[in-house]
């Protein structure tokens, strides 16, 4: 297990998320009941559950795309809440990665990475530029600096979107299924990118299907039922010795 | 009638045909600006935003231009004069904004979520990700349908005959009153209308293939 030694060098230090009894709900539908979760910074967590059991909305909530009910979400111990101000700048500490893209096909492959160094950050175009060909760099995409996004593959596509949330300098990267919208040949050249991040130390929550990725790289899995963490351990623990039954049914039918 | 004669005729149009165009373009620009501002409020998360532009627009595509017209042109007269080449412009703008709005509305809302979502998550405002991000994409998409609708105004110009706008259709019956030729006259007309509308069509149609090809998902 090479990639686990990272683990070990991951600094000591407070949370980089809390969360607290977060609930949501969309009318009558209790979609989150009363979450707690830390993340240590440099920790890889990873969700698995069945659909509909509210890891999307969690990853959305950790990034106020939603609106929780109740409950706190504290990032680098600062509370934040909807009606925090300037949610816009604490909103580009926390990357996320879509499970459909979501790059602006108006824009080329470039302009989608420094949009957000431009707008957000206020960068020159020629700071902005360089830090935009560094980041096409990591994730291999250079060559398609000039194309728009409707002229590559899924997979590339997704590796821009990495690109443009990394370009950032985010402090913590959400994932959510990010290759579930791949065909099964372009996932690799994904987890290939997020397998790098992980190593570098990148705090990240990832919801996958992947139980390979989540084997190799993960610090932590989490098992989510109907708006709940039901299990979670080392990747060990949940994988080859679950506890709940429910975790167990949930893998007996994915593996 | 000889083909002199005929072309004679034709030849007279021409100032007529200038001012349709006239009108119609003045009449699209203010529609057009009016279309974007109740569009932005009509989306509004504001009540007192989006109240106005449901008024605005249900009262205006409720109602027929030509009465619209009418009522700005003679109705207004212990109000404001306005006179008949704006009280045209002013109508066709008003009629045409409401379309116009209902136009821009549907081609933002059918901007895919996750676009705004993207936006939010690189830490942009609102209006960022509405100026930089939802309006660029809503304008290609809107270009089809607007097209379409500067080619209804182009036709409803001619009520603008009724307040005495010398366009197209008031100069043909005017020529037909002292020639008593109206058949030959309102043919003369629908050939300037024909030729109008056909190059709108034409332009329209090339920069609708030229948008397909980028729409894919991204
Ligand atoms: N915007 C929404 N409005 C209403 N219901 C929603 C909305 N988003 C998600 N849900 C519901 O919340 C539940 C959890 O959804 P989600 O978090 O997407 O689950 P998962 O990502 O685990 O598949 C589902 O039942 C889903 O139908
Ligand atoms: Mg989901």
């Amino acid at each position: 297990m090479p990639l686990k030694t990272a683990a070990i060098i991951k600094k000591q230090g407070d949370e980089m998320i809390e969360i607290r009894s977060l609930s949501k709900s969309y009318g009558k539908l209790k979609v989150l009941k009363g979450i707690d979760l830390d993340v240590a910074p440099s920790e890889v967590v990873v969700i698995i559950g069945a659909s509909g059991s509210g890891k999307s909305t969690l990853l959305r909530c950790i990034n106020f795309l939603e609106k929780a009910q109740k409950g706190t979400i504290t990032i680098e111990g600062k509370t934040v809440t909807h009606k925090s101000k300037n949610l816009h700048l604490i909103r580009k500490e926390v990357g996320m990665v879509f499970q459909h893209f979501n790059l602006f096909p108006h824009m080329t492959v470039m302009n989608n990475v420094i949009e957000g160094l431009i707008q957000v950050k206020k960068m020159s175009r020629e700071e902005a530029l360089e830090l935009g060909r560094a980041m096409l760099e990591k994730v291999g995409m250079s060559d398609k600096a000039d194309v728009y996004p409707a002229m590559i593959s899924g997979g590339q596509k997704q590796r821009v979107a990495i690109a443009r949330a990394l370009a950032m300098n985010p402090k913590i990267m959400l994932f959510d299924e990010p290759t579930s919208a791949l065909d099964p040949e372009l996932v690799g050249e994904v987890l290939h990118v997020m397998k790098d991040l992980a190593v570098e130390g990148m705090t990240m929550v990832v919801v996958t299907h992947e139980m390979g990725f989540a084997r190799e790289v993960a610090d932590r899995v989490i098992y989510m039922d109907e708006g709940q963490i039901v299990e979670q351990g080392t990747p060990e623990e949940v994988f080859d010795n679950p506890q709940n039954e429910r975790t167990q049914a949930f893998l007996s039918h994915i593996i | 009638m000889t083909l002199d004669r005929f072309l004679d005729y034709f030849q007279t149009f021409i100032p007529a045909a200038w001012m349709t165009l006239r009108i119609t373009f003045f009449g699209i620009l203010f529609g057009v600006l009016l279309g974007i501002i109740f569009a932005l409020f009509r989306i509004s998360k504001y009540k007192f935003l989006t109240w106005p532009a449901k008024l605005y627009i249900g009262v205006i595509r409720g109602t027929p231009l030509l009465l619209q017209l009418m009522l700005i042109y003679f109705g207004l007269v212990n109000i404001v004069m306005i006179d008949r080449i704006p009280s045209a412009i002013i109508a066709l703008g008003i009629h045409n904004g409401a379309y116009i709005a209902e136009i821009f509305r549907g081609a933002i809302q059918s901007i895919d979520r996750g676009q705004k979502e993207a936006g939010i998550s690189l830490g942009m405002t609102g209006f960022q990700v509405m100026k930089r991000i939802i309006l660029p994409q809503a304008f290609k998409r809107a270009i089809p349908p607007l097209s379409n609708q500067f080619i209804i105004a182009l036709k409803d110009s001619s009520l603008a005959s009724a307040v005495g706008v010398k366009e197209l259709l008031l100069h043909s019956r005017q020529l037909a009153s002292s020639n008593y030729l109206m058949m030959e006259m309102l043919s003369i007309a629908a050939i300037y209308y024909l030729v109008m509308t056909s190059i709108l069509t034409f332009f329209s149609n090339r920069i609708e293939k030229k948008l397909r090809v980028s729409d894919h998902r991204a």
